[in-house]
């Protein structure tokens, strides 16, 4: 009698313990996942602000007549990997230069400035090959006289974000094949130690279908779950940095995505294991 | 109802368990299965029940083709057999009641049916007062009538029991066996298989037995040796 309530009990107790295991688990490699996403995410935000800044500069001859400056700003601004093309006059030069250069704005003279077009490259045309067949394109022109970009800065810019695209591409597959397999290998357990009360299930009759589907609820509960204390942490994170560093956190449809992913993953940890307990006849 | 022509069957590492064995069991027969230790009584049974596949020869199971029938088919065929073994097979976690009531919410059966189901078939197997004692509460035999009441739960056309007495002492097995005969009568085939020769001489059923993997004596075909050379 205490021996049957005693298994009874712990029966009953193996399950919860297993279950709050395994959402701890999926919330750890999301949570790590989310992290990264989130350090990706402000990254790209600075990034971008950054990027914006590559520009191309036209130096035009002091000669050039209004009119074909005019036309070949619009020309250029035409260029499908521009953005914008706008003239930068002698005065506006000179104004700019004053602004720049404070107290020693009396000594610049018009004369000397010279009149230049300033183009903006357009996203997705930022790697240095791109910017430099612009650049060669503008220099073309008989007026222009130089032009100047940051080529190193471009390129600088370019490693960097190949860099951590890639990594973040290597470590996000990671972080979901790790979640997987620990989903997989938890619901194994909760499988395996159901494994007889399957054996009697199926021999009185019932399908396959029936027998999966509380195994695939469960992972997709733990999933969902553990998607969720994923993204209560990262937002705990985020809180904690957030008062040093600002940041911008994941937008509303990236974290319900965060979590339908989780519970996607949890469905397809337990359906494989289900799968292939199940196989055998 | 079950027809066997010319089974074979080898398991992986083991070899041959069955070699062309035929035999058919008819509406509401009783038959004893036979046979030393490893002769392929289990497996016969395994075959009916479709835990097991023939390797070769036809096996036919209530209209089905054994052999053929997939997937959501095999869970409905088992539907219609009622299984039982030597050792229940019972939810230690569940009451005798639940035991029951388990296979019937399996099939989706309507649960406002299932209470007054597993009643009745606790009175039929003797146990009405016991269907909330856990199975460690019971005795073996007690054990061994829930698991016949569960095996009956869906009205099976017949039972398939492997050694149901085979952890019962002689009192326990003779109620047991009792109750299988009350089951037949009310119309449902019985087929099981024994080491228990003294029960199979008491009684008047049909006796297959098996030796290596092949029939060699069937009471209701005095020569099957000769029938099978034919
Ligand atoms: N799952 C299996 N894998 C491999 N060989 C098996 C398997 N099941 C049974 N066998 C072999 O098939 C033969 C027949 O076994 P089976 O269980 O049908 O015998 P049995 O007549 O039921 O014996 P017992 O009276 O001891 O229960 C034996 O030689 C056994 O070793
Ligand atoms: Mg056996």
């Amino acid at each position: 009698m205490r021996l049957t309530l005693r298994e009874a009990v712990m029966s009953f107790a193996r399950a919860p313990l297993l279950s709050a295991l395994s959402i701890m688990m999926i919330a750890f490699s999301l949570y790590s996942f989310g992290l990264f996403g989130l350090v990706a995410l402000n990254f790209r935000q600075r990034f971008g602000a950054v990027e914006e800044r590559i520009e191309i500069e036209a130096f035009v001859d002091d000669s050039t007549n209004v009119e074909t400056l005019a036309n070949a700003v619009s020309e250029i601004a035409r260029f499908p990997e521009v953005a914008r093309a706008l003239p930068v006059t002698k005065d506006e030069a000179l104004e700019r230069a004053r602004r720049d250069m404070g107290e020693f704005k009396d000594v610049f003279d018009a004369s000397f400035l010279p009149a230049s077009i300033k183009v903006q490259v357009r996203e997705g045309f930022r790697d240095p090959a791109t910017v430099q067949r612009v650049a060669d394109r503008i220099a073309a022109y008989a007026f222009v006289d130089d032009v100047r970009y940051g080529a190193e800065f471009v390129e600088r810019l370019h490693d960097i974000r190949n860099v951590a695209t890639g990594t973040g591409i290597v470590l996000g597959i990671a972080f979901a094949a790790v979640a997987i397999i620990i989903i997989a290998a938890t619901i194994r357990i909760t499988v395996l130690a159901r494994a007889r009360e399957i054996s009697i299930m199926r021999l009185v009759g019932a399908t396959n279908g029936f027998v999966r589907r509380p195994f695939l609820l469960e992972g997709l509960a733990t999933g969902v779950l553990g998607g969720g204390l994923a993204l209560l942490l990262l937002w705990l994170s985020f809180a904690l940095i957030g008062r040093y560093i600002p940041l911008v956190f994941l937008e509303r449809p990236m974290a319900i995505g965060g979590i339908a992913f989780g519970g996607m993953i949890g469905l397809l940890g337990s359906a494989l294991s289900v799968w292939r307990h199940l196989r055998r006849i | 109802m079950i027809r066997f022509a010319h089974v074979t069957k080898e398991y992986p590492r083991t070899g041959a368990a069955l070699k062309d064995v035929s035999f058919r069991i008819a509406k509401g027969e009783f038959a004893f299965l036979t046979g030393p230790s490893g002769s392929g009584k289990s497996t016969i049974l395994k075959l009916i029940f479709l835990e097991e596949r023939p390797t070769a020869g036809e096996i036919r199971v209530a209209g089905m083709h054994a052999a053929k029938i997939r997937g959501k088919e095999i869970a409905l065929l088992r539907r219609k057999l009622g299984i039982v073994f030597q050792d229940f097979r019972l939810l230690e976690d569940r009451t005798a009641e639940d035991n029951i009531a388990f296979a019937l919410e399996v099939t989706g059966a309507p649960r406002d049916t299932i209470g007054t189901r597993v009643g009745r078939l606790l009175t039929q197997v003797g146990l009405a007062s016991k269907g909330t004692s856990y199975p460690k509460q019971l005795s073996g035999g007690e054990q061994q009538r829930i698991a016949i009441a569960r095996a009956l739960v869906n009205d099976p056309f017949v039972l398939i029991a492997d050694e149901p007495t085979g952890n019962l002492d002689d009192r326990a097995t003779r109620g047991i066996f009792q109750l299988l005969g009350d089951i037949n009568s009310s119309g449902t085939a019985v087929l099981m298989a024994t080491h228990d020769l003294e029960l199979v001489r008491r009684h008047e059923h049909r006796v297959i037995e098996m030796n290596r993997g092949q029939i060699v004596f069937d009471s209701t075909d005095p020569a099957p040796r000769a029938a099978q050379e034919r």
